[in-house]
């Protein structure tokens, strides 16, 4: 390993701002950090070079924290990474900006909430953050989109408004990973200019940045090339020409790499296009696309040749990746017509579908899959015949350099290399056309050149036509002819030289940029997504204000504030997507009906026969016993034996009795006689219901009889039983059920609620701000709480309202009691919830998770149908523990029995403890640390 | 309509599934130990109800009566002072108290009819029925035993032979299993088809199926067939080791009658599964979503209170649920070893109730296909 090492003295240890020492990074088995031993010098603007996957990323994360440490030593602002002391001391000095456009921003909130956010989780007051962040806005040139959701920028902006978020804290240590990558040249140029601005305003700031733009790599004061986990060389960009003897930073790196890398790596040759045979594969006339009233692409037309590569070149969100979209048939266009192949593209034309191939612009294929089951899949998919499979997807896998990574999970390979994997799926099944959307942002220089070179041999050779967007000017340059989008229209069209030519500048870039301003200038009014940054403040921008300082040193404790900060953003994201709290409210009342009045404890209405032998007035009368009661219905009666078994077998009667002949004839001579009773076991509970009922009315027909005789007592006059029925002396279900919906619907609902508010955070990646921001586990768990606490106490007085007026149910206990139960329990609810979110890594697993861990302790051991006390095993267990039991025991006490405070006090006391029991489950499971 | 198409986005479905190692867990145990647990847990019909007795006579015959209340069925007696009545109820320490009056046994002897007071916590509604008719029988036997002593019965001879078929003994525990089976099958095949859709349409996979020669009718059915087939080996898991094997419940009928009808069923509810995706924009969406379906299939198809007690119109309007009648069907299946000539108008209606799913997921599929691009 060369390394390269600024002299190690002393002295110079003070103006180092990271050192890093012999750290190495295992994802399972792969390493992605091997031995990395580096010093980065303070107050510099330091650039991280390499290719995909060389762990320019992971050592990223290391260093701003996100991460945590396996092995070796890393040192931030004079501390170890390591202690979690250190860190949460100097986390406010440091901003970290993941890769991926927008990753740790809040797609629904708008520009200026997501500012906010950071600015409030570091503490700043309203002043203070209202001046800095109209600071930030300005100098950025995003005032005029304050109010645009995050998800509705367009790349190059999301990328600025990263930025501020990163600045509101006024770091002294910043560190972007990869912040250019998918981002047009002009807002590419414009990011650069901020960056530089800011640093004039801040000097005493560090900036670490990696980028995969090699033309880039000259503007750092000092590079660090990567390459397979370790650090190549460091130096100043002259510094490290020098020692390469090459001109430019690109060769530099090429010439850096270890020699078996550097022998795959061959110039990309563009024969020229011969043998134009005028055939027209993609024509497309006045397509147009509308959103709304927002027009996303305007009256564009073009045609092109079989065997011609197009590009087409574009700032971010101008309408490129609908136009495609539209070829493919993905989106109805809303105007005009294109044609495939001479025929008329049709969503429902499956066969020239099968001549296409597509990639879109975000990473779209199946991560559960290994990389050679996804090409398998689809060259199945795409009908390539069966025995050609196996070599078709060895064949790419060579091609697209993913032979050693065959049997590995997409999701293990670093961006680049998914991205080849995207186009070697596009490819699989020969297509005489491919639509490429951005195909090669974020992959590496050599592999750029590797793939452009199939793409030029498909080409010239099988005549394969390719339609391409992209970023980069040097892939331009290898286009027969480009288009040049802008606000969803063609602004020129031509081959590259003559564009350049045209415009009469050298480059393609300056040519690009040249032909934008102008369009804006010329239609700069609301439309445009890129405000000329250029009139923004130059100015002082971003010196420190003093107050700073005080900001920073509030990074311990518990601080509501930044507790806020999350619970506004919750809030905010539930007012964005108001169906979700229309769900929650409308579907708690509606369930609250159609349960409360459906689940009925009363066993009436059973269904019986007879099958009558007998025949006299004896046996009808004992029949009508039964017939003439509220509980039974009378169906025809039953022939024989087969046909009693039949009926029975079909669930038709509950019960069936069998009166043996001659048994009026018996009775009046005092032989024993038997009537036959067979009830229909299948439901137990209702089973027992019925044989009560049987036993009750045969006694009361037996003291009928005895009472016809004369000189008999009564025998069922020994004893009156007065039965009351307390609490509810109707026995009404509704009132059992109505008061036990409540803490029914009240964990079930809260508990959806928040169980994947964590997990989308994870999934969406941005949970690395609660690893890099000095919000503790508590605060950010809390915070995302109480939004739905809030709502689901609204819930519980809507539900409570219901039940008094419409069930008419009255309320006769203490309402502050059960007020205070409510509140504790949803608490416990939310948290529940929150514990699923926290343990699950992906958004089915916690949907699912949360349904069996709610629903059946909810409806079967929580006392609402069984009283907790007659359960068994571990089901009484888990009845005792859970909350729900309590709750419920409390709103059946207040609103049927009359109690107050001191009468529950003993299940009040049990739902105080499961919230710290609960909320502690949940700190102990999250992690304030990637692992 | 390709069987090929079909038969790989299937496969691919599976292996999807076999790599989420949390949510296979999550699914042994929802089919396993929650089976198991949510069986044992049910209580006989009248297990364990906690009683108090006030005996203000305490004679001989009281406490005859205060002795014959013993478990299973009743929790041992707690004796009571007078005053201590009201208190225990209001707690809900047990749900019946009896109140036994001075000088009880004399009147008795005297003909005079004395009263028992029994008082019984309306709102715990399972025991308070069941419980109070096996109160009076208790009392009345005893009493009835005790006076036989000193005068001779004068009861016409009628016997009455009450049998219990299907289940003699009652056995609460088989009851509950079965429907517990039936519960997670259905959660389990709505969450797995629903989440499958939204992860795709989230994850943008959906576009790039919808670019290969591929109709939505081939993307829907290749997740309603390998979800059905993971759901239907769960079933069989959970019916044959646990219920069959663990709790040793004799099953009746024809096994693969049932397992067909389950299939059907699964047809049913994946489709429904599809359908609430279609719907629900986001996973969030999505969940709550599920409580609002899933709550009323499985409190009101029968399966955890008697279908015929309810009111006329959530019978009616449950009619629509597969559940009502996956219910109907396992339990006369299971239970009553019925056959396919009895059960055949379930089977029907689940096929009615899965086809009218299917199109209406179908077609919403393909018009929300647009908007998931």
């Amino acid at each position: 390993m060369r390394h390269d090492q600024p002299a190690d003295l002393p002295t110079v240890e003070e103006a180092l701002v990271v050192r890093v020492t012999d750290v190495s990074l295992r994802y399972g088995k792969r390493l992605a950090l091997d031995a990395v031993s580096l010093d980065v010098p303070a107050g510099k603007m330091v650039g991280l070079l390499g290719p995909d996957g060389v762990g320019k990323s992971s050592l990223f994360s290391l260093i701003s924290g996100a991460r945590a440490i396996q092995e070796g030593r890393i040192e931030v602002l004079g501390g170890n990474m390591a202690e979690a002391r250190h860190r949460r001391e100097v986390c406010p000095r440091i901003a970290y900006m993941p890769q991926g456009l927008g990753k740790n921003l809040y797609p629904t909130l708008s520009v200026f909430e997501n500012i906010d956010f950071f600015g409030r989780l570091f503490g700043h007051r309203e002043v203070e953050r209202m001046y800095r962040i109209a600071e930030l806005l300005d100098s950025t040139g995003l005032t005029p989109f304050r109010d645009r959701p995050a998800g509705k920028l367009s790349g190059g902006m999301k990328q600025k408004l990263g930025l501020c978020c990163a600045l509101i804290h006024d770091p002294d240590l910043l560190i972007l990973d990869e912040p250019t990558t998918g981002v047009d040249p002009l807002s590419r140029r414009q990011f650069w200019d901020l960056v530089e601005r800011i640093r004039r305003g801040r000097p005493g700031m560090s900036v670490l940045m990696s980028t995969a733009y090699m033309e880039e790599a000259g503007r750092f004061d000092w590079l660090v090339a990567m390459d397979a986990g370790r650090v190549l060389a460091t130096g100043t960009p002259h510094e490290l020409l020098v020692r390469s003897g090459t001109t430019s930073l690109e060769e530099a790196f090429i010439a850096l790499l270890p020699e078996e890398e550097r022998r795959g790596h061959r110039t990309v040759v563009i024969p020229p296009r011969t043998g134009d045979d005028g055939d027209i594969a993609i024509e497309a006339k006045d397509l147009t696309m509308r959103f709304g009233d927002f027009v996303a692409v305007d009256h564009v037309s073009f045609r092109i040749e079989r065997g011609e590569i197009f590009g087409f070149l574009g700032s971010n969100g101008c309408g490129k990746t609908t136009t495609m979209k539209m070829l493919t048939g993905l989106l109805p266009a809303s105007e005009g017509q294109a044609w495939l192949f001479g025929k008329a593209v049709d969503p429902k034309d499956l066969t020239t579908r099968r001549r296409v191939g597509y990639m879109s612009q975000s990473f779209s294929l199946y991560l559960e899959l290994t990389v050679r089951q996804n090409l398998a899949l689809h060259a199945k998919l795409f009908h390539v015949p069966a025995e050609e499979i196996s070599g078709r997807v060895e064949a790419m896998a060579e091609r697209f350099d993913l032979a050693d990574v065959i049997d590995a999970l997409p999701d293990a390979l670093p961006l680049g290399r998914r991205q080849r994997l995207s186009l070697a799926v596009a490819m699989i099944h020969r297509p005489e056309m491919l639509i490429l959307d951005e195909p090669t942002s974020g992959v590496d220089p050599i592999a750029r050149d590797a793939f452009w070179q199939i793409m030029i041999d498909l080409a010239r050779q099988d005549k394969v036509t390719i339609f391409i967007s992209t970023h980069f000017m040097n892939e331009a340059e290898r286009c027969d002819r480009i288009s040049l989008m802008h606000a969803g229209k063609v602004l020129v069209s031509g081959s590259p030289a003559a564009l350049t030519a045209q415009r009469g500048v050298n480059s393609l870039e300056d040519a690009f940029i040249g032909y934008l301003e102008e369009a804006m200038a010329e239609g700069n009014t609301t439309g445009s997504p890129f405000p000329d940054n250029r009139v923004a403040s130059p100015a002082p921008a971003l010196a420190a204000p003093a107050s700073a300082v005080t900001a920073h040193e509030k990074g311990r404790g518990f601080d509501v504030r930044r507790l806020l900060s999350y619970t506004r953003i919750e809030a905010l994201g539930l007012r964005r997507d108001p169906i979700r709290a229309t769900l929650a409210l409308l579907g708690s009342i509606l369930l609250m009906f159609v349960v409360g009045y459906g689940i009925s404890m009363d066993v009436d209405d059973l269904t019986f026969a007879v099958l009558d032998r007998d025949q006299t007035a004896t046996s009808h009368d004992y029949v009508l016993n039964l017939a003439g009661s509220r509980y039974f219905i009378e169906h025809a009666p039953i022939a024989d034996h087969a046909e009693l078994d039949r009926r029975m077998r079909s669930g038709e009667l509950s019960l069936a009795l069998e009166i043996p002949p001659g048994f009026a004839r018996d009775l009046s001579r005092g032989n024993r006689v038997e009537i036959g009773a067979w009830v229909d076991g299948a439901m137990p509970q209702r089973a027992e219901t019925v044989q009560g009922y049987v036993r009750g009315m045969h006694a009361h027909w037996l003291a009928g009889m005895a009472s016809h005789q004369p000189g008999q007592p009564l025998s069922a006059g020994l004893v009156n039983i007065e039965t009351r029925f307390r609490y509810n002396p109707d026995v009404k279900s509704l009132v059992s059920m109505v008061p036990a919906m409540i803490p029914l619907l009240l964990m079930l609902i809260p508990s959806m609620l928040t169980a994947l508010s964590v997990v989308r955070d994870k999934e969406m990646g941005s949970i690395v701000n609660l690893y890099v921001t000095p919000v503790t586990k508590l605060e950010f768990l809390l915070g995302k709480q109480l939004p739905y606490i809030l709502l689901a106490m609204l819930n519980f007085l809507v539900m409570a309202a219901l039940a008094v007026t419409v069930f008419g149910v009255p309320l006769t206990g203490s309402f502050f009691t059960l007020a205070t139960a409510a509140l504790l329990y949803v608490i416990s609810a939310t948290a529940m919830g929150l514990l699923i979110s926290t343990f699950m890594r992906s958004q089915i697993a916690a949907v699912f998770g949360t349904m069996v861990l709610t629903l059946l302790p909810a409806t079967q051991f929580s006392g609402m149908i069984d009283p907790v006390s007659s359960l068994e095993g571990l089901g009484a267990l888990i009845g005792r523990l859970y909350p729900t039991t309590h709750f419920l025991t409390i709103c059946r006490g207040t609103f049927s029995k009359a109690l107050g405070f001191a009468d529950v006090q003993h299940a009040l006391l049990s739902l105080v403890l499961a919230v710290p029991v609960l909320m502690g489950l949940c700190v102990a499971l999250l992690k304030k640390q990637e692992a | 309509m390709r069987l090929a198409n079909m038969l790989q986005l299937g496969i691919k479905e599976l292996r999807s599934l076999a790599r989420d190692s949390r949510l296979l867990i999550l699914i042994v145990y929802s089919f396993s130990v929650a089976i198991y647990i949510g069986a044992t847990a049910m209580p006989e019909s009248l297990n364990k109800a906690p009683i108090a007795i006030v005996d203000e006579d305490r004679s001989p015959l009281s406490l005859r009566i205060v002795g014959a209340f013993y478990p299973p069925h009743f929790l041992a007696p707690e004796l009571i002072p007078h005053a201590g009545m009201d208190e225990g109820m209001d707690a809900g320490r047990f749900t019946f108290a009896l109140n036994i009056p001075p000088e009880f046994q004399r009147d008795l002897l005297a003909g005079r009819g004395p009263t028992i007071q029994l008082n019984v916590d309306a709102t715990r509604m399972s025991q308070a029925f069941v419980g109070s008719g096996y109160i009076q029988t208790i009392i009345n036997d005893e009493v009835s035993e005790f006076a036989r002593r000193y005068r001779a019965s004068t009861m016409p001879p009628v016997d009455l032979a009450l049998r219990a078929r299907f289940n003699p003994s009652l056995t609460q525990t088989w009851f509950g299993a079965v429907m517990q089976v039936i519960n997670n099958v259905t959660m389990l095949s709505l969450v797995l088809t629903g989440a499958a859709l939204i992860r795709e349409r989230e994850r943008g996979t959906i576009e790039h199926l919808l670019v290969m020669p591929v109709t939505p009718l081939e993307i829907m059915t290749s997740k309603v067939w390998p979800m059905g087939v993971v759901v239907l080996a769960a079933c069989a898991f959970a019916l044959l080791v646990i219920v069959e094997g663990l709790l040793a419940m004799p099953i009746e009928g024809s096994l693969a009658l049932f397992f067909t009808g389950a299939a059907v069923h699964l047809f049913a509810t994946t489709s429904l599964g599809i359908f609430l995706a279609t719907v629900a924009r986001s996973m969030p969406q999505f969940g709550l979503l599920l409580v609002l379906v899933l709550l009323p299939l499985q409190m009101l198809s029968g399966g955890a209170t008697p279908r015929e007690s309810m009111p006329e119109f959530v019978q009616v309007l449950m009619q629509a649920a597969p559940t009502t009648h996956f219910v109907m069907l396992a339990q006369a299946i299971l239970y009553r070893g019925a056959g396919l000539e009895v059960v055949w108008p379930q089977f029907i209606s689940l096929a009615i109730i899965g086809v009218i799913f299917f199109s209406i997921a179908l077609g919403r599929l393909r018009k929300t296909i647009g908007m998931m691009a």
